[in-house]
Formats: C-alpha cells, structure tokens, sequence
C-alpha cells in the first residue's frame, strides 16, 4: 500500500523485465532459470510460480537472499480444474521488508511434494495442517500427522469435493 | 498399543529410556489458556520432550468463509481471535480492499488505528493478568480486569458489542462512533498510564516474579526466526521488527512511536516489551486523537458499502444498493491477496483468494499463536517442569487462533 503507482506485470516474461532487479528474482534466474515456470507482480506482491519437484531448493534459493522470514503457507483447492491443487508460501524478509509468494501447482487425487521443514522449521505445523485438511503429503517431513482433525478422521475437510451438509 | 495410528503419545514412551515419564498436560489446565493439551516426555522434573496436540477447539472457520457473502464474513474473524477482536477485523477488511482496490477514508483509517491499538491493550491487559496469576500473583489480575473493563466499554459504545464487535466494514467502519466517543477515549488515555505503573510496581520489584522469569525460556533470535515467532516474544529476542513500522498498513506511517526490543530473550524480557508497548499504544492513541481528520468514515463505493439509513429511505438507487448487497453481495475481482498486521499477540495475515464471485474462494488466516506454539519445546527442553507455566504464559497465545 502507499505508493500511488501501481504496476502490475502478468507473466513470467513480463516481470522478469519489469523486475530483473529484484533479488528473489534474481537468485532463482541465477540458480535455476526453468524451475520458474511462471510469475506475476500484482497488487503490489510478488507471486513467483515454481515447478514443483523445486520447491525446496527454491526456498532455499530465497532463503539465502535474504528472505529469511517464513509466514505462512496454506493451499487452494481448484477442483474441478486442473491442476488441481495450488500451494501459497509466504516468505518475508526482515531486511527488505517486503514479502514474496511462492506457489507450486499440483495435481492428482494424492498429490505430494518435498517438505520445506528442513529449511524452516516453522513449516512444521502449516504443513501437517495442509496435509491433514487438503490431504497433500510432504516427504521428509519429520511429523506429518493430522493437526486439527482427530487421527482417525477420513477425508480432507478444505477439498471443495468435501461435503458440507448431510451425514459423514 | 502401538499400532494405533498416530498416536506420539506411545511411540515417545517406547523410544525414551526408562526412567522417563511420559504425562500429560491439559486440555483443561487451567494454566494453559484454553484447552491446549501438551504431552510431555519428562526425567524427573526436567523437561525431554514436548508434543503439543491441538484441535479441540478447531470449528473448521476457513472452510465456513467460503460458504460466505464477503462482507458476512467479519463477524467470523472475532470469535478467532477473541482478546483481540478488532485486529482481526482490520486485516480481513483490509485483505478485501487490497483485492478491490479500495481505501478507507482517512478519518476512518485513524478510527481504526485507535481502535486497534485499544484492542492491542485489550490484548495485554489480559496477558498480564493472566500471565501473573499463573506464577502466583493473584492480584494483579483483579487490577487489569479493572481497565479491561473500562475498554470494553468502550467497543460497546462503538460498536453494540463488547467483545465480538465487528465494528470494521469493507470500505470503512460501520457507523459513526457515538458524539463523546473521543472524549471517553481521551479519559481512559490519561489515567492508564498511572495503571501501567500500578502494574509494574506489584510486580516488577517483586522478587518472586522476577526469579520465576529471569533467565527462563530462552529464546534466541535466530531459533525465533527460524519457528515462525513474531509479534513481542520476536522482539524480546533482538529482533526490531514490527510491521506497524516497517511495513505501515491504515496509516501506520504518520504516527510516531517506538518499538521495544530487548536482547535477553527470556520470559522477563517479554514481560518488559509488552509492558512498554502499552505505553507506546497510549501514545499513538493519544496522537490519534489529537489528528484525527474530519470526513466521512465510508467510502464512495455504493456497490460495495452499505448506505446511510436516511438516503435508503429517501433515495430510490440507495435502496436498490442496500438490496443488491444484502440479497447477493459484490463480486470481488479474482485475484489472491495476502495481508499482514501487527495483532496484539504478533504478525495476523489474510490470505483471501477470488474467484471473481461474491464469495470468498479461499481465506486463510495466519495467526501468530499457531506459530510461535511451535517454539514451546525450544524454549522449555532441559528446564524444570514448573517453568513451562511460565513460559507459557509470557508466549501469550490464543487457543482460538490456534485452532481456528
């Protein structure tokens, strides 16, 4: 918020030249051009799309320039299209101030991904609740149970394909 | 017995040696703030291993946003966090405007920011309380809840609710405050700070207080960062980071205030950051009053803010406005927004997904309790089982967030 100018760039293509300075982007270009498979700079926040077998090694990428802070992660459900599944990190940086959003897109009926636990153990808990109200699976996560269901709860309450009303 | 699935509880038994005990803590102690329940693994009296095992109160309110028009939604952020209602309203609100492109009016942003802050002191007030009770303070307790009641008053003045207030619209606030709103803010403003140091004279020089805190869970900055800790358990591990001042929200920026940090990372340093926070807040609501701007307190977005009652029934498109938005809410436009503020309690964040509907796609909430229970073990591993109601309290978390 604040600055009055605005600019929003859709496309990979588009911010890489409307943002080639900016360090997230910079360090993944510098690591690994192809795992960033598409980005956008919207409402003044930085959402970087990476390949999903990267994950990791592009969190550590950020990681190492500079953004140190992990918020928040969570998933959307995009049932019925494909991919189905969208995953939202948000990594903040103490030094820039700034925050950038990583996304991973998924698909299939059991989906999984690498565990970003091991870089940040804050991950721990957000992953479990991904895992246990999206029923995504994280490998190498070193506790990946349910979180807010009870253990023996069948099904995945935040899929869309979840019912809301009538008998379990 | 160990081929029920998932459950730590055994497995920790089995794996520890011998002489370990494995018990377990909650969910109805009184000294855990709600219905947390910790299993811990102990040696003697001295803490191995801590498995928090939350849930109970988890009411599934994400998934309940989406069933929801946008603007319906706001009563639903209070009752997460319900010691700090109003912080929650404003990161919503504001997550909505980002994805409309829509601002506040000044006057608003102003109201909000006194209002937050006063919800901030909510906040604090009954973490002293309670937080003193659990180490044996009874007193103190009995002296917080006597200005968290004159606050409350105050949101009921504002908004007909004490502590579920909604108060906060997309695009605004919900009404006018009340004609001697100000007036009873500015008295509540200029006796509190005496109130602090009421507080800080029960316990700061109390000897019993001070051994139970000093040097007790430990914290260091970069365990901090690395768990996900914000808000004043951050800051009383050296790190100076507080969004208020770094990354301003509902003009943040134009008011001047310090943000405390200290370096000793322990329980003691908390309750020394916190304290100074209140007196910091007095002061940015004291300049809230003193600046607050005139205008209107809505925005000029008929499609999306509610009209005033009196052109409703005078103005036929008024009318037509208030049935559209009641019966089928506005569409959003698609797009995903995340929004941070600094709760009472640490970083709150709306993440909030449109599809381009009246509804919400998706909406997360990050809350900063979810996090920073996660340090719980760090801090307390290798220390006295009785230290953990300490550390504990000085966390300062909300089962309700946790859960959600």
């Amino acid at each position: 918020m604040g600055n009055s100018v605005k600019n929003t760039f859709i496309g990979r293509a588009a911010v890489l030249d409307g943002l080639p300075e900016h360090p997230a982007v910079k360090a993944i270009l510098a690591w690994n051009p192809q795992a960033l498979t598409d980005a956008k700079f919207d409402r003044d926040e930085l959402t970087l799309t990476i390949a999903a077998d990267e994950i990791r090694a592009a969190a550590a990428m950020v990681q190492a320039a500079g953004y140190n802070f992990f918020e928040d992660m969570t998933a959307v459900d995009w049932f019925p299209s494909s991919p189905r599944f969208q995953l939202s990190y948000h990594i903040l940086s103490h030094a820039y101030k700034e925050r950038i959003r990583l996304r991973v897109l998924l698909d299939c009926e059991s989906p999984s991904v690498a565990s970003i636990t091991p870089l940040w153990p804050a991950a721990n808990f957000y992953e479990r609740e991904v895992f246990d109200l999206f029923g995504i699976t994280f490998n190498e996560h070193p506790n990946l149970r349910r979180i807010m269901m009870p253990d023996d709860w069948q099904g995945h309450p935040l899929r869309k394909d979840y019912p809301v009303e009538g008998y379990r | 017995m160990t081929e029920l699935a998932g459950m730590p509880v055994l497995e920790a038994a089995q794996g520890a040696k011998d002489q370990h005990m494995v018990i377990n803590m909650g969910p109805q102690h009184p000294a855990t703030h709600g219905v947390l329940r910790l299993v811990l693994e102990i040696d003697g009296e001295i803490i191995v291993r801590i498995y928090p095992e939350i849930g109970y109160l988890h009411t599934g309110i994400e998934k309940t946003c989406e069933a929801k028009f946008y603007q319906q939604v706001i009563p639903l952020t209070d009752r997460v966090n319900y010691l700090d209602p109003l912080s929650n309203n404003l990161c919503y609100c504001l997550a909505v405007e980002k994805l409309l492109s829509l601002e506040a009016p000044e006057k608003a942003q102003w109201i909000r920011v006194l209002l937050t802050e006063l919800s901030r002191l909510n906040s604090h007030l009954i973490w002293l309380g309670t937080h003193a009770m659990d180490i044996g303070a009874l007193t103190v307790f009995l002296y917080t809840f006597r200005e968290r009641e004159d606050i409350l008053r105050l949101f009921e003045a504002v908004a007909g609710q004490r502590m579920m207030t909604s108060y906060f619209r997309i695009g605004g606030l919900s009404m006018e405050p009340p004609l001697d709103f100000f007036d009873r803010v500015q008295a509540f403003i200029r006796t509190f700070p005496e109130k602090i140091d009421e507080y800080s004279n029960l316990l700061t020089g109390n000897p019993i207080f001070r051994n139970r805190l000093k040097g007790v869970g430990i914290l260091s900055a970069a365990d901090a960062i690395a768990l996900g800790v914000t808000g004043p358990p951050l800051r009383a591990s050296g790190v100076d980071f507080d969004l208020r001042r770094d990354m301003p929200y509902s003009s943040y920026e134009r008011f001047q205030f310090k943000v405390p940090v200290s370096t000793d990372c322990d329980c003691w340093a908390r309750y020394l950051v916190r304290l100074e926070e209140m007196r910091e807040s007095v002061k940015i609501i004291q300049q809230a009053l003193d600046g607050m701007p005139e205008g209107p307190v809505k925005a000029d977005a008929p499609k999306i803010v509610l009209p005033d009652r009196e052109k409703m029934k005078t103005q036929m498109e008024a009318l037509i406005h208030h049935f559209k938005i009641v019966t089928e809410g506005f569409a959003v436009p698609a797009g995903e927004v995340y929004q941070g503020i600094e709760a009472g309690h640490g970083q709150t964040g709306y993440y909030v997904v449109s599809d381009g509907t009246a509804k919400p796609y998706r909406v997360h909430m990050r809350y900063p309790s979810f996090a920073t229970l996660q340090a719980l073990e760090t801090m307390c591993k290798g220390r006295m089982l009785a230290d953990l109601v300490a550390v504990i309290g000085s966390i300062d978390i909300v089962l309700g967030e946790i859960d959600r």
